[in-house]
Protein backbone atom coordinates (compact mmCIF):
# COMPACT_ATOMS: atom_id res chain seq x y z
CA UNK A 1 0.00 0.00 0.00
CA UNK A 2 0.99 3.90 -0.73
CA UNK A 3 2.71 5.13 2.15
CA UNK A 4 0.89 8.17 2.28
CA UNK A 5 -2.35 6.34 1.72
CA UNK A 6 -1.86 4.27 4.59
CA UNK A 7 -0.68 7.77 6.76
CA UNK A 8 -4.36 8.90 5.89
CA UNK A 9 -6.38 5.83 6.79
CA UNK A 10 -4.47 5.48 9.91
CA UNK A 11 -5.51 9.18 10.68
CA UNK A 12 -9.19 8.14 10.11
CA UNK A 13 -8.75 5.34 12.50
CA UNK A 14 -7.74 7.27 15.24
CA UNK A 15 -10.15 9.49 15.06
CA UNK A 16 -12.90 7.17 15.56
CA UNK A 17 -11.41 6.97 19.55
CA UNK A 18 -12.98 10.09 19.47
CA UNK A 19 -16.42 9.46 18.82
CA UNK A 20 -15.87 6.80 22.28
CA UNK A 21 -14.87 9.92 24.24
CA UNK A 22 -17.99 11.23 22.69
CA UNK A 23 -20.27 8.75 24.52
CA UNK A 24 -17.95 8.97 27.90
CA UNK A 25 -18.67 12.68 27.89
CA UNK A 26 -22.60 12.48 27.01
CA UNK A 27 -22.60 9.74 29.62
CA UNK A 28 -21.32 11.95 32.13
CA UNK A 29 -23.15 14.65 31.87
CA UNK A 30 -25.77 12.72 31.64
CA UNK A 31 -25.82 10.96 34.54
CA UNK A 32 -24.80 14.15 36.20
CA UNK A 33 -27.90 15.80 35.30
CA UNK A 34 -30.11 12.64 36.47
CA UNK A 35 -28.40 13.05 39.94
CA UNK A 36 -28.70 16.93 39.99
CA UNK A 37 -32.29 16.68 39.56
CA UNK A 38 -33.08 14.60 41.78
CA UNK A 39 -31.63 16.66 44.35
CA UNK A 40 -30.78 19.81 43.14
CA UNK A 41 -29.47 21.13 46.62
CA UNK A 42 -26.58 18.84 45.98
CA UNK A 43 -25.51 19.45 42.40
CA UNK A 44 -23.48 22.75 42.89
CA UNK A 45 -20.88 20.98 45.15
CA UNK A 46 -20.50 18.16 42.60
CA UNK A 47 -19.79 20.58 39.95
CA UNK A 48 -15.77 20.60 40.77
CA UNK A 49 -16.08 16.69 40.38
CA UNK A 50 -17.84 16.84 37.04
CA UNK A 51 -15.73 19.23 35.26
CA UNK A 52 -12.62 17.22 36.53
CA UNK A 53 -14.44 14.05 34.99
CA UNK A 54 -14.98 15.72 31.75
CA UNK A 55 -11.62 16.86 31.55
CA UNK A 56 -9.89 13.84 32.23
CA UNK A 57 -12.60 12.24 29.69
CA UNK A 58 -12.09 14.29 27.31
CA UNK A 59 -8.50 13.86 27.45
CA UNK A 60 -8.74 10.53 26.68
CA UNK A 61 -10.36 11.55 23.07
CA UNK A 62 -7.68 14.37 22.51
CA UNK A 63 -4.84 11.63 22.66
CA UNK A 64 -6.57 9.53 19.56
CA UNK A 65 -7.17 12.89 18.07
CA UNK A 66 -3.27 13.98 18.61
CA UNK A 67 -2.62 10.80 16.82
CA UNK A 68 -4.61 11.37 14.13
CA UNK A 69 -2.66 15.05 13.77
CA UNK A 70 0.35 13.16 13.90
CA UNK A 71 -0.07 11.04 11.01
CA UNK A 72 -1.82 13.71 8.92
CA UNK A 73 1.41 16.52 9.35
CA UNK A 74 4.23 14.64 10.15
CA UNK B 1 3.56 15.82 3.21
CA UNK B 2 2.84 18.09 -0.23
CA UNK B 3 -0.74 18.46 -0.44
CA UNK B 4 -0.90 20.21 3.38
CA UNK B 5 1.59 22.50 2.44
CA UNK B 6 -0.38 24.59 0.16
CA UNK B 7 -0.88 22.82 -2.65
CA UNK B 8 -4.51 22.23 -2.57
CA UNK B 9 -5.72 26.29 -2.55
CA UNK B 10 -3.48 27.79 -0.16
CA UNK B 11 -3.89 25.81 2.98
CA UNK B 12 -1.84 26.83 5.53
CA UNK B 13 0.30 24.70 7.69
CA UNK B 14 -1.11 24.03 10.95
CA UNK B 15 2.00 22.88 12.51
CA UNK B 16 3.75 25.74 11.77
CA UNK B 17 2.62 27.94 14.77
CA UNK B 18 4.30 25.55 16.96
CA UNK B 19 7.74 26.19 15.54
CA UNK B 20 10.51 27.09 17.76
CA UNK B 21 12.90 30.16 16.58
CA UNK B 22 15.94 31.00 18.15
CA UNK B 23 15.83 34.60 19.21
CA UNK B 24 19.14 34.84 20.80
CA UNK B 25 21.21 32.48 19.83
CA UNK B 26 23.42 31.07 22.87
CA UNK B 27 25.86 28.23 23.38
CA UNK B 28 27.02 26.75 27.46
CA UNK B 29 29.62 24.13 27.30
CA UNK B 30 27.86 22.40 23.63
CA UNK B 31 24.22 22.78 25.06
CA UNK B 32 22.38 24.66 22.81
CA UNK B 33 20.45 27.23 25.52
CA UNK B 34 19.82 29.93 23.37
CA UNK B 35 16.40 32.28 23.83
CA UNK B 36 13.94 30.82 22.00
CA UNK B 37 9.91 32.57 21.36
CA UNK B 38 8.99 29.94 23.59
CA UNK B 39 11.49 31.02 26.58
CA UNK B 40 10.51 34.58 25.32
CA UNK B 41 6.61 33.89 26.24
CA UNK B 42 7.53 31.57 29.40
CA UNK B 43 9.03 34.95 30.84
CA UNK B 44 6.49 37.17 29.74
CA UNK B 45 3.86 34.62 31.30
CA UNK B 46 5.78 35.01 34.74
CA UNK B 47 6.42 38.60 34.61
CA UNK B 48 2.65 39.09 33.85
CA UNK B 49 1.68 36.66 36.64
CA UNK B 50 4.16 38.88 38.90
CA UNK B 51 3.40 42.14 37.77
CA UNK B 52 -0.81 40.88 38.64
CA UNK B 53 -0.09 39.95 41.87
CA UNK B 54 2.40 42.28 43.18
CA UNK B 55 0.28 45.32 42.17
CA UNK B 56 -3.25 43.90 42.90
CA UNK B 57 -2.12 43.51 46.44
CA UNK B 58 -0.09 46.91 46.70
CA UNK B 59 -2.79 48.35 48.44
CA UNK B 60 -4.08 45.90 50.53
CA UNK B 61 -6.93 47.76 51.63
CA UNK B 62 -10.38 46.22 53.52
CA UNK B 63 -12.90 46.76 50.94
CA UNK B 64 -10.64 45.09 48.06
CA UNK B 65 -10.35 46.94 44.67
CA UNK B 66 -11.40 45.36 41.05
CA UNK B 67 -8.05 43.94 40.87
CA UNK B 68 -7.30 43.31 44.49
CA UNK B 69 -10.12 41.26 44.32
CA UNK B 70 -9.63 39.10 41.34
CA UNK B 71 -6.06 38.32 43.29
CA UNK B 72 -7.99 37.31 46.67
CA UNK B 73 -10.11 35.29 44.21
CA UNK B 74 -7.73 33.15 42.17
CA UNK B 75 -6.04 32.28 45.96
CA UNK B 76 -9.01 31.28 47.44
CA UNK B 77 -10.24 29.23 44.58
CA UNK B 78 -6.80 27.67 44.84
CA UNK B 79 -6.41 27.37 48.82
CA UNK B 80 -9.59 25.36 48.47
CA UNK B 81 -8.92 22.87 45.97
CA UNK B 82 -5.73 22.04 47.84
CA UNK B 83 -7.31 22.04 51.19
CA UNK B 84 -10.06 19.63 49.78
CA UNK B 85 -7.86 17.31 47.93
CA UNK B 86 -5.15 17.26 50.00
CA UNK B 87 -6.46 18.09 53.37
CA UNK B 88 -4.84 20.49 56.27
CA UNK B 89 -1.48 19.17 55.56
CA UNK B 90 -1.43 20.11 51.98
CA UNK B 91 -1.28 23.34 52.50
CA UNK B 92 2.17 23.77 52.94
CA UNK B 93 2.41 22.71 49.50
CA UNK B 94 0.05 25.49 48.30
CA UNK B 95 2.93 27.94 46.91
CA UNK B 96 4.00 25.14 44.45
CA UNK B 97 0.03 24.34 43.18
CA UNK B 98 -1.19 27.78 43.23
CA UNK B 99 2.44 28.83 40.97
CA UNK B 100 1.44 26.08 38.47
CA UNK B 101 -2.18 27.05 38.60
CA UNK B 102 -1.20 30.75 37.33
CA UNK B 103 1.78 29.99 34.98
CA UNK B 104 -0.18 27.20 33.03
CA UNK B 105 -3.08 29.17 33.45
CA UNK B 106 -1.80 32.64 32.00
CA UNK B 107 0.67 30.13 29.64
CA UNK B 108 -2.59 29.14 27.65
CA UNK B 109 -4.58 32.40 27.75
CA UNK B 110 -1.35 33.98 26.08
CA UNK B 111 -1.58 31.01 23.51
CA UNK B 112 -4.94 32.37 22.96
CA UNK B 113 -3.67 35.44 21.28
CA UNK B 114 -3.71 35.07 17.53
CA UNK B 115 -0.31 34.64 16.89
CA UNK B 116 1.43 34.20 19.62
CA UNK B 117 3.37 31.47 20.78
CA UNK B 118 1.77 28.52 22.96
CA UNK B 119 4.01 27.23 25.82
CA UNK B 120 2.04 24.51 27.13
CA UNK B 121 1.74 23.24 23.15
CA UNK B 122 5.58 21.62 24.10
CA UNK B 123 5.85 17.98 25.34
CA UNK B 124 9.30 19.67 26.88
CA UNK B 125 8.04 22.26 28.95
CA UNK B 126 4.86 20.03 30.46
CA UNK B 127 6.98 17.00 30.72
CA UNK B 128 9.34 19.76 32.89
CA UNK B 129 6.08 20.34 35.23
CA UNK B 130 4.88 17.11 35.37
CA UNK B 131 8.38 15.70 36.44
CA UNK B 132 8.71 18.62 38.91
CA UNK B 133 5.79 17.33 40.42
CA UNK B 134 6.27 13.56 40.38
CA UNK B 135 9.76 14.27 42.06
CA UNK B 136 7.92 16.37 44.89
CA UNK B 137 5.82 13.85 45.00
CA UNK B 138 8.50 11.26 45.65
CA UNK B 139 10.59 12.92 47.60
CA UNK B 140 7.34 14.68 50.51
CA UNK B 141 6.35 10.88 50.66
CA UNK B 142 9.61 9.17 51.61
CA UNK B 143 10.85 12.11 54.30
CA UNK B 144 7.57 12.25 55.95
CA UNK B 145 6.52 8.63 55.91
CA UNK B 146 10.01 7.10 55.21
CA UNK B 147 9.70 3.52 54.09
CA UNK B 148 5.67 3.30 55.00
CA UNK B 149 5.21 5.46 52.05
CA UNK B 150 5.50 2.44 50.13
CA UNK B 151 2.04 1.29 51.55
CA UNK B 152 0.12 3.16 48.74
CA UNK B 153 1.30 0.19 46.42
CA UNK B 154 -0.41 -2.24 49.24
CA UNK B 155 -3.95 -1.30 49.89
CA UNK B 156 -5.30 -2.59 52.44
CA UNK B 157 -8.14 -4.69 52.83
CA UNK B 158 -6.97 -6.87 49.29
CA UNK B 159 -6.62 -10.81 49.66
CA UNK B 160 -3.44 -11.74 49.74
CA UNK B 161 -3.65 -13.86 46.85
CA UNK B 162 -4.47 -10.86 44.21
CA UNK B 163 -1.97 -8.35 45.96
CA UNK B 164 0.88 -9.11 43.73
CA UNK B 165 -0.98 -8.20 41.23
CA UNK B 166 -2.98 -5.32 42.93
CA UNK B 167 0.34 -3.83 43.86
CA UNK B 168 1.96 -4.50 40.17
CA UNK B 169 -1.02 -2.32 39.18
CA UNK B 170 -0.38 0.21 41.43
CA UNK B 171 3.42 0.69 40.59
CA UNK B 172 2.07 1.02 37.09
CA UNK B 173 -0.35 3.33 37.65
CA UNK B 174 1.78 5.37 39.84
CA UNK B 175 4.68 5.13 37.32
CA UNK B 176 2.28 6.30 34.63
CA UNK B 177 1.58 9.14 36.30
CA UNK B 178 4.10 12.10 34.97
CA UNK B 179 2.98 10.14 31.10
CA UNK B 180 -0.53 11.22 31.37
CA UNK B 181 -0.25 14.24 33.38
CA UNK B 182 2.30 16.01 31.08
CA UNK B 183 0.51 14.35 27.80
CA UNK B 184 -3.03 15.38 28.65
CA UNK B 185 -2.11 19.37 29.17
CA UNK B 186 0.32 19.32 26.16
CA UNK B 187 -2.25 17.14 23.39
CA UNK B 188 -5.16 19.44 24.37
CA UNK B 189 -3.78 22.66 23.75
CA UNK B 190 -1.87 21.21 20.64
CA UNK B 191 -5.16 19.45 19.44
CA UNK B 192 -7.12 22.84 20.47
CA UNK B 193 -4.83 24.50 18.46
CA UNK B 194 -4.83 22.65 15.43
CA UNK B 195 -8.19 22.50 15.17
CA UNK B 196 -8.33 26.21 15.29
CA UNK B 197 -6.09 26.74 12.22
CA UNK B 198 -7.78 23.76 10.79
CA UNK B 199 -10.55 25.52 10.14
CA UNK B 200 -9.33 28.91 9.47
CA UNK B 201 -7.75 26.92 6.50
CA UNK B 202 -10.97 26.07 5.77
CA UNK B 203 -11.88 29.60 5.53
CA UNK B 204 -8.98 30.38 3.42
CA UNK B 205 -9.44 27.77 0.95
CA UNK B 206 -13.40 28.39 0.40
CA UNK B 207 -12.07 32.14 0.30
CA UNK B 208 -10.60 31.11 -2.82
CA UNK B 209 -12.59 28.64 -4.59
CA UNK B 210 -14.85 31.19 -6.44
CA UNK B 211 -17.87 28.84 -6.58
CA UNK B 212 -18.36 28.04 -3.19
CA UNK B 213 -16.81 31.09 -1.50
CA UNK B 214 -20.41 31.64 -0.09
CA UNK B 215 -19.82 29.11 2.17
CA UNK B 216 -16.92 30.91 3.59
CA UNK B 217 -19.00 32.09 7.17
CA UNK B 218 -19.59 28.55 8.01
CA UNK B 219 -16.00 27.81 8.86
CA UNK B 220 -15.33 30.85 10.22
CA UNK B 221 -18.38 30.81 12.88
CA UNK B 222 -17.22 26.88 13.37
CA UNK B 223 -13.49 28.76 14.31
CA UNK B 224 -15.25 31.37 16.61
CA UNK B 225 -17.10 28.66 18.41
CA UNK B 226 -13.97 26.61 18.84
CA UNK B 227 -12.32 29.58 19.99
CA UNK B 228 -15.14 29.96 23.27
CA UNK B 229 -14.05 26.59 23.92
CA UNK B 230 -10.72 26.79 23.95
CA UNK B 231 -10.54 29.33 26.27
CA UNK B 232 -12.66 27.05 28.40
CA UNK B 233 -10.31 24.19 27.99
CA UNK B 234 -7.36 26.42 28.66
CA UNK B 235 -8.92 27.05 32.09
CA UNK B 236 -10.17 23.75 32.48
CA UNK B 237 -6.29 22.52 31.57
CA UNK B 238 -5.34 24.35 34.16
CA UNK B 239 -7.13 23.03 36.76
CA UNK B 240 -7.14 19.49 36.21
CA UNK B 241 -3.55 20.42 36.17
CA UNK B 242 -3.59 21.53 39.65
CA UNK B 243 -6.62 19.39 41.25
CA UNK B 244 -4.11 16.32 39.73
CA UNK B 245 -0.92 17.76 41.76
CA UNK B 246 -3.08 18.10 44.73
CA UNK B 247 -4.38 14.53 44.24
CA UNK B 248 -1.06 12.93 44.15
CA UNK B 249 0.23 15.35 46.57
CA UNK B 250 -2.45 13.45 49.08
CA UNK B 251 -0.83 10.70 48.08
CA UNK B 252 2.49 11.13 49.41
CA UNK B 253 0.57 12.74 52.50
CA UNK B 254 -1.42 9.95 53.63
CA UNK B 255 -0.19 6.74 51.58
CA UNK B 256 -2.45 4.34 53.64
CA UNK B 257 -5.47 5.15 51.43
Amino acid sequence: MDPAAAKLIGAGLAAIGLGFAAIGVGNLFGQFLQGALRNPSAADGQFGRLIFGFAVTEALGIFALLIAFLLLFT
Amino acid sequence: MASTNGAEGGMPDPIHQFEIKRLLPLEIFGLDASFTNSALFMVLTAAAIFGFLIFATRGRSLVPTRLQSLAELSYEFVAKMVRDAAGKHGMQFFPLVFTLFMFILIANMFGMIPGAFTVTSHIAVTAALSLLVFATVIIAGFMKHGLHFLKLFVPSGVPIYVLPLVSLIEIVSFLSRPVSHSVRLFANMLAGHITLKVFGGFAVMLIGSGTYAALTPLPVMMAIALTALEFLVAFLQAYVFAMLTCMYLNDALHPSH
